[in-house]
């Protein structure tokens, strides 16, 4: 909208004095606006139509602008390893973002009690979220290795017959990156949610306790509704970490055992690059980006759009 | 020298050379070779092309893939490097059919390259009767490492075909030794797989289902035993392996672990830097009813350019990767065999010796699976192995479905 008023600011000399001011000390605004405004219209938005065209052709290594309809999309809802990966990021997805929100509430919580040396604490549990996801996947991976890690050493100490062998399970791969999620995103969700405690009202404390209140109570029917926007903040910055998984995946697993633990992003990015078939990869870029704008959506409209249509 | 001192003066020469001589042809060469080996290897090249006086601007980008994506993105967009590596086969048929890459027939005419190279290694390059990249090696992608001593402790001999594999590992493992080592990512195991196909399938069925992508020969008896077999050889792998790089698998088999690994012959340089000598403390060999050795490599291409100083430049490198003894140098450091059959390769190891030996003989010349087919159809191939080699109650009428559905939806 910033656009919009550059030539208002031109056309307008004719306007009563006070709107020319305000557009006069507007323009310097919109100008600096511009090329920001330009890179979201050409970059983003111009890169999202170029990847929603390219998955209606037939292109492998370059991009090529033919038409061949849906055949991508039908090729794409037929292979098993796109299914698994849908399969799977919806698991990781509900997995990870509610077990960060309530291990994040959680230590949260623990923290807020006053305990000592809470910085300690802080640091300890804020530090995975400093590693990358490929040095958490690659750390895990050692931990998890059957042969490496937990396994071997719970069997050296003289439990001959403890098993843990999810890394390398088929069935159960994909809730050991569930697990290296959780290290490293609790401790941000911790951060905020924390903030969000050390802020409400003390008054508030002192009234649940007159009253009689017991703690964990207080924590759930008062607290927690007060957090609503610290909730919300942490479920959008979990949520971008769950549709952008990928390294996480690459550095830990390699997609596998087979296809176990595949996810949209990978497949993308495979097709995409190693395997020269631009078109099927962007028809999966494309059905990412439906179903994110699909879960969207409703927000957005309860948000920003009924408000506004509504009487006053 | 430290690898440190030796980088740096290599850097300083290549600086000077660079600031005395505006003559000299600069060529900036893209290439994914970064391993300690790898780039022992390339430095062969780089020193060769400045002592023919060029100057030669190193490009090294890490993981072969990302490199390909650079290069590629570079030379559509209308700033290539001078010389940029690819995989021999298919990688770069787009980059031909859109005239971005240049042909080199004079200079395979003046060199005879249709003679001296192995007939696999020669089509792949060529496209229209024109070579469109220099071929700079032969690697072989089906070797069987072994290590001496278990086997000699297991008493048994190193296997000749599938069956006796599956018996030798059963006394293996009996013995207290992981039998196969094997990185257990996707690619490595369908690398295995490839090597049972050719081994026990043959040359033929191998090239009917990668190159033509015949269902008939997916659905043949011999594509089913070789199926069983590789699905047999689940039982030889240790639960460690899903998930393990390569290297660390070929490690296995150097600390005595493991008694067995395939691989491509650029694993030896596991076994070199580990101090270990093939023959001695591993032995290398080609397992199947005859011995066919799957072959791909690397060749160079080069963007087309209207700029003379590139032209003169890329017409040097050209002369430059394919001289005998840049060829002997090289791939004695990069663990593959000279692409340049005529080179005395006496002074190369055993395994080397063995790889040309057989290599000789055309029928031994088996394409490699990125000559046969493209990315895409080798990728989805990938998914039906990795999900059979996996699962082991997967039957391996299951996996033929997966095969032919790969084969009919793959571009």
């Amino acid at each position: 909208m910033a656009i919009v008023s550059i030539p208002n600011a031109v056309a307008t000399s004719e306007r009563p004095a006070k709107s020319r001011r305000i557009n006069r000390t507007r323009l310097p605004a919109a100008l600096a606006l511009l090329p920001t405004a330009l890179i979201v219209l050409v970059v983003y938005i111009g890169c999202m139509l170029w990847t929603v065209r390219l998955s209606f052709t037939s292109s492998t290594l370059l991009p090529k602008l033919d038409w061949v309809g849906f055949a991508q999309y039908s090729r794409l809802f037929m292979n098993d390893r796109f299914l698994v990966s849908a399969e799977n990021i919806l698991i990781f997805g509900v997995l990870f973002i509610s077990g960060c929100l309530i291990l994040g509430f959680l230590l949260a919580v623990f923290i807020d009690q006053n305990v000592r040396a809470e910085g300690v604490f802080r640091t300890i549990f804020l530090y995975p979220y400093s590693m990358s996801f490929v040095v958490t996947g690659v750390a895990w991976q050692w931990f998890l290795n059957p042969g490496l890690g937990l396994e071997k050493l719970v069997r050296d100490m003289g439990f001959e017959s403890f098993t843990f062998d999810w890394l390398v399970n088929q069935q159960m791969a994909i809730y050991t990156i569930v697990i290296a999620g959780l290290w490293h995103g609790a401790g941000l969700t911790m951060a905020i949610l924390l903030a969000g405690l050390r802020g409400v009202d003390a008054e508030l404390w002192k009234a649940s306790r007159i009253d009689g209140i017991p703690v964990w109570r207080v924590y759930l029917s008062i607290v927690l509704p007060l957090l609503r926007p610290m909730v919300v903040t942490a479920t959008v910055l979990l949520a971008v970490g769950v549709v952008k998984l990928y390294d996480l995946v690459v550095a830990m697993t390699l997609g596998g055992p087979g296809i176990a633990t595949e996810v949209p992003a990978k497949f993308v990015m495979d097709h995409l690059f190693e395997r020269n078939n631009i078109a099927l990869g962007t028809a999966a870029a494309t059905v990412m980006l439906i179903t994110v704008v699909a879960i969207l959506a409703p927000w957005v409209y309860a948000k920003y759009i009924r408000p506004q249509g509504r009487p006053a | 020298m430290s690898l440190k001192t030796r980088v740096s003066a290599y850097t300083l020469a290549v600086a000077l050379i660079a600031s005395t001589g505006a003559l000299a042809q600069k060529a900036e060469v893209l290439h994914w070779w970064t391993s300690a080996g790898e780039s022992a290897s390339v430095k062969v090249f780089a020193d060769q092309y400045t002592k023919a006086g060029g100057t030669w601007v190193d490009n090294a980008i890490a993981g072969g893939a990302n490199a390909r994506a650079a290069g590629i993105n570079r030379i559509v967009g209308g700033n290539p490097p001078a010389m940029m590596q690819f995989n021999t086969g298919k990688q770069f048929d787009e980059l031909v059919t859109n005239d971005l890459v240049r042909d080199v027939e004079n200079k395979a005419k003046a060199g005879k390259w249709r003679e001296i190279m192995p007939k696999p290694i020669v089509e792949a390059t060529v496209r229209d009767g024109k070579f469109f990249a220099v071929p700079i090696n032969i690697h072989g992608q089906n070797w069987l490492f072994y290590n001496t001593k278990l086997f000699k402790d297991a008493g048994v001999e190193p296997p000749k075909t599938f069956p006796e594999l599956i018996a030798a590992g059963e006394k293996l493992k009996a013995n207290g030794v992981i039998p196969l080592a094997l990185g257990g990512q996707p690619n490595w195991e369908h690398n295995l797989f490839r090597a049972v196909l050719v081994g026990n399938g043959g040359a033929d069925l191998f090239r009917k289902v990668y190159g033509s992508r015949d269902q008939k020969a997916a659905k043949s008896p011999e594509f089913k035993e070789a199926t069983e077999l590789f699905g047999k050889m689940r039982a030889l792998v240790d639960p460690g392996s899903p998930g393990r790089n390569w290297n660390d698998a070929a490690a296995l088999v150097i600390t005595n672990k493991a008694a067995m690994h395939f691989n491509g012959d650029w694993a030896k340089g596991e076994f070199t830097a580990a101090g270990q000598t093939a023959g001695n403390e591993y032995g290398c060999t080609i397992v199947g009813k005859e011995p066919r050795i799957v072959i791909g490599g690397d060749v160079f291409v080069f963007p087309t350019t209207k700029d003379k100083d590139q032209l003169a430049a890329q017409d040097k490198l050209a002369d430059v990767l394919l001289d005998p003894t840049t060829q002997l140098e090289f791939n004695k450091k990069k663990g593959s065999i000279p692409v340049r059959l005529d080179v005395d390769v006496s002074s190369m190891d055993v395994c080397a010796q063995k790889s040309a030996a057989v290599l000789k003989d055309p029928a031994n010349q088996v394409e490699a699976m990125e000559l046969l087919s493209t990315p895409n159809f080798s990728g989805a191939m990938q998914d039906a192995v990795t999900q059979f080699w996996n699962n082991p109650n997967m039957s391996a009428d299951a996996f033929v479905e997966k095969v032919v559905a790969a084969m009919q939806s793959a571009s």
